[in-house]
Formats: structure tokens, C-alpha cells, sequence
């Protein structure tokens, strides 16, 4: 733990204070710097990181009640120690109340300065080792942008990184919203043509002929409207990487326009007669299932199997559940950032909401839950309420015309029970009328049990 | 580098004790201590309203007073000791400077019973070693063992021992070498 690297800010309009102070502290090997009063303090705070602030609480001008209320929106990581005479205690204790960590009534006791010092001093290292770990941590789970410490994806990460190195093309399936477009950009911020272009066109989003020109261009005059030459994305893409999402979509004619760029890496401009050629990696998008779309016609085989060199399967959010804590982390400290709201986590109920979700728009979705969340929440933990997700219904059975099992019967009996008791094990336990330990194991025998969720013995009850 | 001890308390010099204090000052820095004894006393160190001297006050004292060879003066005292944020110090130094000032009260004893002599004559001897590291440059040492570990109660100072450690030998030749340099 290195001493220097604590920054303690002496606020104190009595000189003598400011000097004993400083001596003192001095010896402990702290880097240490003084002001006279409020004033001065908040230029100080506002230029400079501190670790903790000693501040006296009666000082003419801005006392120090005020110069903590603005360090903490300046700084609210520095630490405020208010010190005080024996006449001003109330107010310590109001000053503990915006946010102070304790106070000192002056002349203090130097066991009770170097004991408050050091506590201190602990506590933020251990504050920076937990955020150091926790960074480290998620770097391993991440993938540029893409974040999963489930196995599944921990290969679809290598797979892609792998893919990144060549200039193959490569074909990502999966389910919207599972971060398909993700992956795109960060295979080619992997390759060697990261400081090309990325550019990204949604084939679903343009009719037959504003897509053609869209990806070729098109010479002045080659349809009404085409009032000059315009690049197509195609051009654009030179010497970096063109996403073509939801590749599964486009017309005939355009898979056959398309196979003839991949085979070819040349086209026309759309009225144009000169043939372009660029220099573009292709990474296809589909959620389609393209192989079916194959085989009854409606995708062209030759194309796919243009499209399919490097194949990558994104898995859907629902099969790497073990995921949603550490994207729910992600989600809120982002959002948390972006919209200005301090949020710490999501309740356990809320998580349990979360976890029984069947997520059919994936990540995104996910997102989107919490964005709402953010901005309905009214505290900084996420409550079940905040969520606007009711629990799904419990799959039904016997709407296949046979009659179910009694397995069957059990399974979706516990589902609905847990779901009104609103996740809680135990509620849903009693309303079962058996033990937590037997419902635990029901659970874990028809997959009902989440990950994450401690064993019976270890919940408090 | 002429270092001087020289007893300024109230009550008549303690000669066992400080015989003792100079004797492990000198091993603790491997550097010649005299004593230097004097009849002139700290002028306006007390402060009435605390009814305690101000360190600070007889450090300033202490620099002026001092004999004018002496490179480093350790006063040592049997008046309670403060510095105006504390209420109360065992000892206080110039870090890097050339005073530093020890008292005798509140090491005797925090129960109130008479003093033990070794565990005060003790206790005195690592206060004044630790004090004069100060004046070297040495800051507190992290090891509750060294001399240089802070101390602001009895039980840490009992648990100390009088000599640096490793670490602080280390820093304090350093130091030295860098003072030297700075004085050519
Ligand atoms: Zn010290
Ligand atoms: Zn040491």
C-alpha cells in the first residue's frame, strides 16, 4: 500500500492548525497540501484528486459544511473527515449526515487521528483492489464489446478472434438482439484491417432497388432521382470490412449480384458499365435459419456456401443464462453513466425475474428492460416493480393432445407456485408444504434452479 | 554532524537516563551524541489554557538556543507536551530539520502509577531515537517493531525496539549520503 499515493487536503482557516496538522501527517509519509479556507478548498478539489479531506467546520465565508456538500458531487470518492470544536458537535453530526465519514473534535486524541488515517487508508486500497480484480476480471470475460464468461461463448470469442487474423468470410447466425452486429465490429477491429472502414448495411431495411444502389452506387442519371454518382457500400467498405446483416432477406436477384461480388470482387454500378473492383472482407448476418432457407429454394445454395466459409452461432441469451449477472453489471454501470443515475445492482427477486425471462429479443431486450428500469426506479437498487417483466406463464402441458406425465404435472405446479410467491423459496416452500432443502432439489431436477442461487443450508432464512 | 542531547525539564537532569538515551542514540545511527548541559530553559513553551508547553514552541526554541556545532539537538523534557490539533505528544521534530524535543510525562505511565524506572528509561530511548530519525528524513516505518513505527500509545511504543530496522538502516544511510552531498 503505498503511503504517497494518499492525498490528504488540510482545510482549516487557523494557521496553526494547518502546520501542526500537516507535521504531523507529514511523518506517515502522505502527500499533503493545505487551505486556508472554503474557497481555496474547492478550487483544490475541483483541480486535483484527493483521498481524504480535513475539514475544520467553522470558517468565515464558505464553511465546511458547504465545501463538503460540494466535494462530494465534485470528488464523491474522497473521503470527508470534518474536524470541529466541542461547541459545534451538533453540526458534525449533521455533517456526518450529507455524506462525512466521522468527525474529529478538536484538540483530538493523536490515537483517534492515526486510527481514522489509517482506516482510511485501508478501506480505499481495498476499494482500488476491488476495482482493479473486478476490471481484470471482466477483460477475461470480454471480447471487445461483447462480454460472457459462459463456455459457449468463450469459444464463439476465440473462433472469432481466429477468424479475425484471415480475410475469409464469415457468416454469423443467431437470434436478434443476440449481438450479431457486435461481433462484426469487433472481429474487424481484430483483423488487419481495423484501420479500414467498418460499414454496415441492414438488408432487410431497403427495397430490392434502393439496396442494389445502396451496396454498388450508382452512376448520374441511372434511375429517376440519381441526380449524381453516388459510392455504394461496397466502395466505401475499401480496405476494410462490409457487414452485410440480415443477409437472409434479400431478393434473388440480389443474391445473385451478391455471389457474383464474392466471386468475382468486382461489380457495376447500378447504370454504369465500367466494372469496380474493391478490396472488402464480407461478414454476413442472418437470424434466419439460411441452411432450410436453402433447402426449400429461397436462398440461393451456391451464395451460401460463398457466405458460409467461417460459420459462427451466437447463442441466444436464455442458453447462457450464467451470463445475466455480470451483463446486468455491464448494462447498469453503462447506462448508469450514460443517463447520469447512480445504480448499485438489481434486487435478488428482481434477478430471479430476470433469470426466468425467456428473453426472445436477447441482449438487446435486456438492455432495454434496464434502461426502463434506470429511469422508472426511484432508489439505487432495482426492485421487481422497476422491471415492467411479468414472470412468464409456466409451460403448459397436455396441449399436445396427450396426457402428461405426473412429472409433467409437478414441474409446472412448482413453476406457478414459485412465480406467485415471486421467486422466494421459501414463501413458495410453505405453500407447497415442504422443506426448502426438498423444493431445491425439485428445482434442480426439472431445471428450475438458477445458477448463482445458493444451496439451502447457506440461505438465511 | 555533531549530534547534542540536552535535558531541558523542570525537575533536576536524570543523569542515569539520559546516559542511556545517549548511548543508544549513538547505536541506533552509529553517530557520536553528546550531552550538553545548560541551565537555560524554553521561554513561553506553556500554554496557560492548556496547561501543557507547546512543542512546537520549544522546537523554535531549541534552534536558537542550541550550541552552534550541534548539526541535530534533542531537547528531552518531564513537561507534558502538545502540538495544537493533539492533545498531547510524546515527542515532536523538525522532519529533516535539526531539533526534535522528547517528554518524559506521558511515557511514565497512562495509569497513573509510579513509574517503572527501566520501562520509562526505555520508552524514553526509543521516543528519542525515533524523534532524531525524523530529523534525518526517516518517516514512519510500516514494521511495529521498528523504531520508526508511529507510536500514539503506550503499547506501541513498548513494542518497539530502539534500533532501525533493515529498511530504515537502509534509507537512513541513503539520506545521509544525500545531505552530504548537498552540503559539498
Ligand atoms: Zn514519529
Ligand atoms: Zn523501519
Amino acid at each position: 500500500m503505498s503511503r504517497e499515493r494518499t492525498r490528504i487536503l488540510i482545510v482549516d482557516d487557523e494557521e496553526i492548525v494547518r502546520e501542526s496538522l500537516s507535521a504531523w501527517l507529514e511523518k506517515d509519509g502522505y502527500t499533503l497540501a493545505t487551505a486556508q479556507d472554503g474557497e481555496t478548498a474547492l478550487e483544490r478539489i475541483r483541480k486535483e484528486r484527493w483521498s481524504i479531506l480535513l475539514v475544520d467546520l467553522k470558517m468565515p465565508g464558505i464553511d465546511g459544511l458547504q465545501v463538503l456538500e460540494e466535494a462530494r458531487k465534485i470528488q464523491p470518492e474522497a473521503v470527508a473527515v470534518i474536524m470541529t470544536a466541542y461547541a459545534t458537535v451538533d453540526s458534525a453530526v449533521a455533517a456526518m449526515k450529507i455524506g462525512a465519514y466521522d468527525y474529529l473534535v478538536k484538540p483530538f486524541d493523536p490515537e483517534e487521528l492515526s486510527l481514522m488515517i489509517q482506516k482510511i487508508v485501508t478501506q480505499q486500497a481495498l476499494v482500488r483492489e476491488n476495482v482493479l480484480l473486478r476490471k481484470v476480471l471482466k477483460r477475461e470475460y470480454h471480447f471487445r464489446d461483447l462480454i460472457s464468461k459462459s463456455p459457449t461463448m468463450q469459444a464463439v470469442f476465440d473462433l472469432a478472434r481466429t477468424a479475425a487474423r484471415s480475410h475469409s468470410t464469415i457468416l454469423i447466425l443467431g437470434e436478434s438482439g443476440t449481438g450479431k452486429e457486435l461481433l462484426a465490429r469487433a472481429v474487424h477491429a481484430e483483423s488487419p484491417r481495423s484501420q479500414g472502414p467498418f460499414v454496415a448495411v441492414s438488408c432487410a431495411a431497403l427495397t430490392e432497388t434502393l439496396l442494389e444502389s445502396e451496396l454498388f452506387g450508382h452512376e448520374k442519371g441511372a434511375f429517376t432521382g440519381a441526380a449524381a454518382r453516388r459510392k455504394g457500400k461496397f466502395e466505401m467498405a475499401h480496405g476494410g470490412t462490409l457487414f452485410l446483416d440480415e443477409i437472409g432477406d434479400v431478393t434473388s436477384k440480389l443474391q445473385l449480384d451478391l455471389l457474383r461480388v464474392l466471386e468475382d470482387r468486382k461489380f457495376f454500378r447500378v447504370g454504369g458499365s465500367e466494372a469496380v473492383t474493391v478490396d472488402v472482407r464480407i461478414i454476413a448476418a442472418t437470424n434466419r435459419d439460411l441452411q432450410k432457407a436453402v433447402a426449400d429454394g429461397s436462398f440461393r445454395e451456391d451464395l451460401f456456401y460463398r457466405l458460409n466459409v467461417i460459420p459462427i452461432h451466437l447463442p441466444p441469451l436464455r442458453d447462457r443464462l450464467e451470463d445475466m449477472p455480470l451483463l446486468v453489471e455491464h448494462f447498469l454501470e453503462q447506462l448508469g453513466a450514460e443517463m447520469n443515475r447512480q445504480i448499485d445492482g438489481v434486487s435478488t427477486d428482481a434477478m430471479g425475474i430476470l433469470m426466468a425471462h425467456t428473453w426472445p429479443g436477447n441482449v438487446r431486450e435486456l438492455r432495454n428492460v434496464l434502461e426502463r428500469a434506470i429511469v422508472v426506479a426511484p432508489g439505487r437498487v432495482i426492485e421487481t416493480s422497476d422491471l415492467g417483466l411479468r414472470r412468464p406463464p409456466c409451460a403448459d402441458i397436455g396441449d399436445n393432445g396427450s396426457l402428461a406425465s405426473l412429472d409433467d404435472v409437478e414441474k409446472h405446479h412448482i413453476c406457478r407456485v414459485l412465480q406467485d410467491a415471486g421467486g422466494n423459496i421459501s414463501q413458495a416452500a410453505r405453500t407447497l408444504g415442504i422443506d426448502r432443502a426438498t423444493l431445491y432439489n425439485k428445482m434442480k431436477k426439472y431445471q428450475l434452479r438458477k445458477d448463482g442461487e445458493p444451496e439451502p443450508e447457506q440461505e438465511p432464512s | 554532524m555533531d549530534v547534542y542531547l540536552w535535558w531541558i525539564g523542570a525537575a533536576a537532569a536524570d543523569h542515569e537516563l539520559l546516559g542511556m538515551v545517549r548511548r543508544r542514540t549513538e547505536q541506533a545511527f552509529g553517530l557520536p551524541v553528546r550531552a550538553w548541559l545548560s541551565h537555560e530553559r524554553p521561554a513561553d513553551s506553556y500554554d496557560a489554557r492548556r496547561q501543557q508547553h507547546s512543542s512546537t514552541r520549544i522546537l523554535k526554541w531549541l534552534l536558537d538556543a542550541r550550541p552552534k556545532e550541534a548539526a541535530k539537538i534533542v531537547g528531552l523534557t518531564d513537561v507534558d507536551l502538545f502540538i495544537p490539533i493533539l492533545t498531547f505528544v510524546y515527542g515532536e521534530a523538525q522532519l529533516g530539520g535539526t531539533a526534535a524535543v522528547v517528554s518524559t510525562a506521558r511515557l511514565a505511565s497512562d495509569t497513573g502509577f509510579r513509574p517503572d524506572h527501566a520501562l520509562l528509561t526505555a520508552r524514553v530511548v526509543k521516543e528519542s531515537v525515533h524523534e532524531l530519525g525524523h530529523t534525518f528524513g526517516l518517516i514512519h516505518c510500516p514494521r511495529p517493531t521498528c523504531v520508526m513505527a508511529r507510536s500514539v500509545n503506550l503499547v506501541q511504543v513498548d513494542a518497539k525496539e530502539p534500533v532501525l530496522c533493515h529498511d530504515c538502516h537502509i534509507r537512513f544511510g541513503e539520506l545521509r549520503k544525500q545531505g552530504q552531498e548537498h552540503h559539498e
